[in-house]
């Protein structure tokens, strides 16, 4: 059961987040080309309201990990990955930057992208494969040409 | 006017709501960060766990969903076949290129930091999150500077 219920669950929680995505706007790159334009000299008129996506996604996610946290282990998995690094290092920096040059550049983060992919946008097919490229040459770099 | 500015609150909110069931649903049933950047990348290098698979798949079903029933949902006129103008490519390529090694670089996006990191009070989500907005928002000033309105 739990062979099947794992990705059953993954693909309807993929469903709701790829629809939260599309009802809050930010699948669409003018929306978030704006959002990042606060000075508005860029695109015309800041576009504050993808603070509220943020906002509101962080306070619901809080709520369900502070439930997640009460239980032993997840409903249809063994056991929970929390996530372990709290080192604040160059690597996550510069790789956050560089996110931060290319999201400005496209209006695409990587959850739009992947919707707008499922909407026939020609922009995010673009878009999603460059990513893929991107980060398998970021890990060739990084483990194979420069092993430690 | 009003009106319309509140509605486009409420959908980001509304919007926020989802993605939030969506990101702490991942954890409660599945017990994995939605970070989509990394589940992207995992998958892209042939991850054996079908949950990655189908989580990305649930995203595209949600745009090819949005795309037949609800076209108006969606940014005004998504391109079928017609193919951007040179100019217009070379920057997605180069954004695509870009948001690909910066996320797998600094272990996650938008959700993955953003969403998740900052719901469990991650310190290093937040240095991430502070990182990728205020660089956004000067590459996008610089944008303007540089004269390429697009």
């Amino acid at each position: 059961m739990r062979q099947l219920s794992s990705p059953i669950a993954g693909l309807v929680l993929g469903f709701i987040f790829g629809i939260g995505l599309i009802v809050s706007g930010m699948v669409d790159p003018a929306n978030v080309k704006a959002f990042l334009d606060i000075t508005g000299q860029t695109y015309g008129a800041w576009r504050p309201q993808l603070l509220a996506v943020l906002g509101a996604g962080v306070m619901v996610t809080t709520v369900i990990y502070i439930l997640a946290k009460r239980r032993k282990h997840p409903l249809v998995e063994a056991g929970f990955h929390w996530p372990h690094a709290t080192v604040i290092d160059r690597q996550l920096i510069v790789g956050s930057a560089l996110f931060g040059v290319g999201w400005a550049l496209a209006g695409y983060c990587p959850g739009p992208a992947l919707v707008a992919l499922g909407s026939f946008s020609s922009d995010a097919v673009i878009f999603v494969v460059a990513m893929a490229a991107g980060g398998s040459l970021q890990h060739i770099l990084q483990h194979k040409l420069a092993p430690r | 006017m009003v009106d319309s500015v509140w509605s486009i609150w409420l959908s980001a909110a509304i919007g926020g709501v989802l993605v939030g069931m969506a990101s702490g649903g991942l954890m409660l049933f599945n017990g994995r960060i939605a970070g989509i950047s990394g589940i992207f990348h995992q998958t892209v290098a042939g991850s054996r766990e079908a949950w990655r698979w189908t989580f990305l798949a649930g995203l595209v079903l949600a745009g090819v969903i949005a795309a037949l029933l609800y076209p108006s949902l969606l940014p005004a006129a998504p391109m079928p076949v017609s193919s951007p103008a040179v100019g217009g490519t070379l920057k997605l390529v180069a954004a695509g290129l870009l948001v690909g090694f910066g996320t797998r670089m600094g272990s996650g996006c938008t959700s993955g930091h953003g969403v998740c990191g900052l719901a469990r009070f991650s310190l290093r989500s937040l240095a991430a999150v502070v990182t990728f907005l205020s660089v956004g928002i000067v590459a996008t000033f610089l944008i303007g500077v540089v004269g390429g309105r697009a």
